[in-house]
C-alpha cells in the first residue's frame, strides 16, 4: 500500500477510538427522564426498577408497574434498566366499590 | 342453607352478600364492616401509589389480606376498554396470577352509568387473555346475553346508579336477565337499604353486590349486618316459593263456614 493509504488507515482508527471514547464518558453524563405516576423525575445513573422502589420508598407495599403500556412481572424488578423517557404507572390496592 | 353456596366461576361461596371496601371511615371502619356482612367477595380499586408521602400507612390488604378473603379488583374510575383493560393487568400481577375481576367501563362522571360498547370491548380482551369476569353493566337483557357469550363468569346489571341508594327501579328487566343468562346474575349498584337487597334475591338473583349502602348508613357497622339478614331472608322466601299475586284476593286465611250470626237485623 502507499504511504498515503497507511496513513488514512491510521486517521480512521484513531476517530474510532476517539469516537468510542466519547460514547462511554457520555454514558455516565446522561441524565435519564423517566415519569413516574405522572410526575417526571431525573436520575444521574442507571436505575433498575428494584433501585427505583428503594428510592421511593415503597418496598414495603404490595405494587404494580406499567412501564410504557407492558406489565413488569415482579421476577424482572432487578433485571429491567430503565431508558430515558420511560412511563412508569405504579399502583396499589384501594378501597373502592 | 349450606348447600345453597353461590358458585362463580367453578369456585363456592356461602356469602351472596359482595360488599366494596370504598367509602369508609377508616381501615377499622371498613374491617369491622366487612366482618359484619359475612361477605367472603370484597371489591378493591387500583390506583396510583403516593409515592414518598408516608411510607409507613398502613396498606388496605394488611387489613383485607387475600387469604382470607376473594378480593375483587375493579376498574371504578375507567371510561374505556383500553384503561379498563391496564387496571386489571396491574390488579392481576397485584393480586400473584389472581384473575377473577371486576370489569366496569363508565359513561359519564356526572350519572356513572356503564358504557356497555366499551365494557363489550374490553370484556372480549379481557376474556381472552385469561381473565374471569364478573361485569357491571345495565339492565339491558340483550347486552347481558352478549356478555355472557363473550365468556363472562358473572352478570352484574345495576338496579339503579351507582351510589344513588334508589333500590331495585326495574324488577321486570332483571327477570328478563335471569331468563335468558344461565352464569350467575348479582345486583351492583343501586341497592339502599336492607328491602332492596331482600327484593333483588326474592327475584331469584344470584347475589348482592353493594358499598355507599353500608358505607353511608348512619351505622355501617349495623347496616352490613341488616344486610346480611336480608340477602339470607330474600334467599329463603325466594327458595321458598312465594304465594301468587292476586288482583283481588278472594281467599281469605279463615274458613268461610261457621261464621256466628250477625246480632244486628
Amino acid at each position: 500500500m502507499s504511504a498515503v493509504c497507511l496513513d488514512q488507515l491510521t486517521l480512521c482508527a484513531c476517530v474510532r477510538v476517539k469516537y468510542k471514547i466519547t460514547i462511554i464518558i457520555g454514558d455516565f453524563l446522561e441524565v435519564i427522564t423517566i415519569s413516574i405516576n405522572g410526575t417526571v423525575h431525573q436520575f444521574d445513573t442507571p436505575i433498575n426498577v428494584t433501585t427505583l422502589i428503594e428510592h421511593m420508598q415503597i418496598g414495603n407495599k404490595r405494587i404494580a408497574i406499567e412501564r410504557n403500556g407492558e406489565i413488569v412481572p415482579r421476577g424482572q424488578f432487578n433485571q429491567q434498566m430503565l431508558a430515558d423517557g420511560d412511563k412508569l404507572e405504579v399502583v396499589v390496592a384501594v378501597g373502592g366499590g | 342453607m349450606s348447600q345453597d353456596n353461590l358458585i362463580i366461576a367453578g369456585k363456592s361461596y356461602s356469602s351472596r352478600l359482595l360488599v366494596g371496601t370504598g367509602k369508609y371511615k377508616d381501615f377499622a371502619e371498613t374491617q369491622a364492616a366487612i366482618e359484619a356482612s359475612g361477605a367472603e367477595i370484597i371489591t378493591i380499586a387500583i390506583r396510583r401509589s403516593n409515592i414518598g408521602q408516608n411510607p409507613n400507612e398502613p396498606n388496605l390488604l394488611d387489613i383485607l389480606p387475600p387469604s382470607k378473603y376473594t378480593l375483587l379488583p375493579n376498574t371504578a374510575g375507567c371510561y374505556s376498554a383500553d384503561d379498563a383493560v391496564r387496571t386489571l393487568r396491574l390488579a392481576r400481577e397485584l393480586l400473584d396470577g389472581h384473575s377473577l375481576v371486576k370489569l366496569e367501563v363508565l359513561g359519564d362522571p356526572q350519572s356513572l352509568y356503564p358504557n356497555v360498547v366499551e365494557t363489550i370491548a374490553a370484556a372480549k380482551t379481557l376474556v381472552k387473555d385469561g381473565f374471569q369476569v364478573m361485569v357491571y353493566t345495565s339492565d339491558d337483557p340483550i347486552i347481558a346475553k352478549q356478555l355472557e357469550d363473550i365468556g363472562c363468569v358473572a352478570i352484574m346489571p345495576l338496579a339503579s346508579l351507582i351510589g344513588s341508594g334508589m333500590g331495585i327501579l326495574n324488577p321486570w328487566h332483571l327477570q328478563l336477565i335471569m331468563d335468558r343468562v344461565q352464569v350467575p346474575v348479582i345486583v351492583d349498584a343501586g341497592v339502599g337499604t336492607a328491602s332492596d337487597a331482600a327484593i333483588a334475591m326474592e327475584l331469584g338473583c344470584h347475589g348482592v353486590l353493594m358499598n355507599t349502602a353500608i358505607a353511608a348508613a348512619q351505622k355501617p357497622v349495623l347496616m352490613a349486618g341488616a344486610m346480611k339478614l336480608a340477602v339470607d331472608a330474600g334467599r329463603a322466601a325466594y327458595l321458598a316459593g312465594r304465594m301468587p299475586k292476586k288482583l283481588y284476593s278472594a281467599s281469605p286465611s279463615s274458613p268461610t263456614s261457621g261464621i256466628i250470626a250477625s246480632a244486628k237485623k
